[in-house]
Parts: structure tokens; C-alpha cells; sequence
């Protein structure tokens, strides 16, 4: 079962972690929302090191304000919108997050 | 030969922003490239051991390399004229793509569609993330740390520098493709083209369309059907 559903309000976790992984700087701690839940894929920060991959891991595709990712240097408009796609044990809900 | 877009080719552009790259520049030269030491070592040593001989690894090259535009252009000339074929590509693309005999293997396709208030453009930040499969080979420009960097912070800068301008009311949706995803932009299609064929229309489909730096071909570019 995946935990968030689309619609949802989610943040980006900033947990260290050394090795491979997938999820940029540039989205840490940003906050966005569920706009498809991609489905459940081997996880790639254990593939990396040539295991397999299990338990996998659900896939979702985050939909951000630039200016939320960017701040006021964002020098577009203001409906611009980056997605991208996030492994749920990077997320956590919007209403948990500790600024 | 030359992986620049086509308004870059003659255009003697101003460098208002001495402190950015290109976004279609490769790599600088003279830095040392220890990926391409690492390849050559590994290579050798897989045929040397029998992994695979020299003769397959060359015809696998030459078939990724023989993959151009024209088959995502055919994909989007259909999404066109049929417009079920389009709900499909939209909805379910990993099954519209079946029907040209394609399958992409691990990586899932997603097709994101302009429309006249949103344009899509598709980077990968982490490394080169392509829809290999269906376009081939990634341009450089692509490939660049220039591009890859630029695009999620300055979409709309790079697109002017592709010659693409587009008004404050329109929404730039970048997609950045970490994982497992790979990304094709259906264009819109382009006015004055009523009527058209299938054939006629694939040729106004170039790649960069295809990856969201420019529009479809208008019809005065490529002579009417």
C-alpha cells in the first residue's frame, strides 16, 4: 500500500544519507503535491551497490511551485511548476514537517 | 555536424551572462576525462573475457545510433489525427507505444501534453535520463552540465537562448527525470495544417519539440504537404 495518494501535500526530507541516491538537493525540504502515484520500483539506493533492489520501493511524481522551490529569485512566472519524481522514504506529510 | 539547434548555428548571440554556460554547450575542453579511460578499460576487458564480442557491441551502437526523431514524430503525428490514439498515449503510453512494436524495458514512458497554457521541457539534473528508446542518443547539449543545471532554475532563459519566448501567462513545467521515469512532450500542432496526413505531419515533429526547447515546425518551414 502506498502512503500518500494523490492531492496530497508532502515535503521533501533533508535525512543524511551517504551513498547512491535520487533525490536532488535542490528539492530538500520543499514542499509539493502528489500528482501520480508512480507505482512501486526497486529501490534504487540498494540496486546500486548490487543487491536486489527489495523491498520495493513506491515512486511518486511531485508537482512544485518554482517560486516554493526557488524563492523570489525564481525569474519566471509565478505558475511555473517543476516536477519530478520521489521515493517514498523521502517524503513525509506537509502538516509533520518541522520548518 | 553540429548538435546545436538550428537558431544557434548563425546567430553571433550576445553574452549578457558572462558567468553562464550555454545551455547547448558540451563539456569544456582540456579537463581530464577519466570516464572515458574507465570505458575503454572495461570494454576491453568484457571482450577479452568473452562477455560480448567487438562485432555486437558495435551493431548495438549503430542500432541506438539509427534511432532518431522519426518515430516519436510518427507517435505524435498519430496522437494528432486520432484522437483516442492520444487519450491512449496520455493515459496509458507504455500501451500506445506497443502498437509502433516498441517496449522500453525498465524505464516507463510518460507523455506530457502542451497545451496553450502549459509547455512542458524535460532535463535530467542527476545525469543524462533520455527517452533512449524511441529518440536515440541525447543530444550534447543535453548531456551538459550547462543544460542540466539551468533548465529547473532558469527554464524560461534557456528556452529564450533555444529561441523560444513564451508570455507570463503560461505556465513552464520543467520535468526533471531522477528515477525510473522517462519523458516524451507531445507538442501542440501547429496552425494551418487542416487536413494534413499522417506523413505530412511527422516531418513538422523535430526532436528538440519532442524534448520541450521548441515548438512543433510551423508549415512554411517544411513547404506544405
Amino acid at each position: 500500500m502506498s502512503r500518500f495518494a494523490v492531492g496530497d501535500r508532502v515535503r521533501v526530507r533533508d535525512h543524511v544519507h551517504t551513498g547512491h541516491r535520487r533525490t536532488p538537493l535542490y528539492i530538500r525540504r520543499r514542499t509539493g503535491e502528489v500528482v501520480r502515484v508512480a507505482g512501486c520500483f526497486l529501490n534504487p539506493e540498494q540496486l546500486a551497490y548490487g543487491s536486489t533492489g527489495l523491498p520495493g520501493v513506491t515512486l511518486y511524481r511531485l508537482r512544485f511551485a518554482q517560486r516554493a522551490v526557488w524563492g523570489d529569485s525564481y525569474a519566471g512566472a509565478d505558475a511555473d511548476t517543476i516536477d519530478i519524481e520521489v521515493y517514498e522514504h523521502w517524503l513525509e506529510p506537509a502538516a509533520e514537517a518541522v520548518t | 555536424m553540429s548538435d546545436l539547434p538550428n537558431s544557434f548555428q548563425d546567430d553571433p548571440h550576445e553574452h549578457r551572462h558572462h558567468h553562464h554556460d550555454h545551455p547547448h554547450d558540451p563539456e569544456p575542453p582540456g579537463l581530464p576525462d577519466d570516464s572515458l579511460v574507465l570505458e575503454r578499460a572495461l570494454r576491453e576487458l568484457l571482450i577479452e573475457k568473452g562477455v560480448f564480442g567487438a562485432d555486437e557491441l558495435r551493431a548495438a551502437v549503430e542500432a541506438m545510433e539509427a534511432r532518431g526523431e522519426a518515430l516519436g514524430a510518427r507517435i505524435v503525428a498519430r496522437a494528432w489525427t486520432d484522437p483516442a490514439f492520444e487519450a491512449l498515449l496520455l493515459n496509458s503510453p507504455m500501451e500506445a507505444i506497443s502498437a509502433f512494436g516498441l517496449t522500453m524495458g525498465v524505464n516507463e514512458l510518460h507523455v506530457v501534453e502542451n497545451t496553450n497554457s502549459v509547455h512542458n521541457i524535460v532535463v535530467c539534473t542527476l545525469c543524462s535520463c533520455y527517452p533512449r528508446t524511441i529518440l536515440g542518443i541525447p543530444p550534447a547539449w543535453y548531456k551538459s552540465r550547462a543544460y542540466r543545471a539551468r533548465t529547473v532554475r532558469e527554464p524560461r532563459a534557456v528556452l529564450a537562448e533555444f529561441g523560444l519566448l513564451l508570455p507570463d501567462t503560461m505556465e513552464v513545467r520543467v520535468h526533471d527525470s531522477t528515477a525510473d521515469l522517462r519523458y516524451l512532450v507531445l507538442p501542440r500542432r501547429p496552425e494551418g495544417t487542416d487536413g494534413w496526413s499522417e506523413e505530412a505531419l511527422a516531418l513538422l515533429v523535430s526532436r528538440d519539440s519532442l524534448i520541450g526547447v521548441a515548438e512543433a515546425r510551423r508549415p512554411s518551414a517544411v513547404g506544405g504537404p
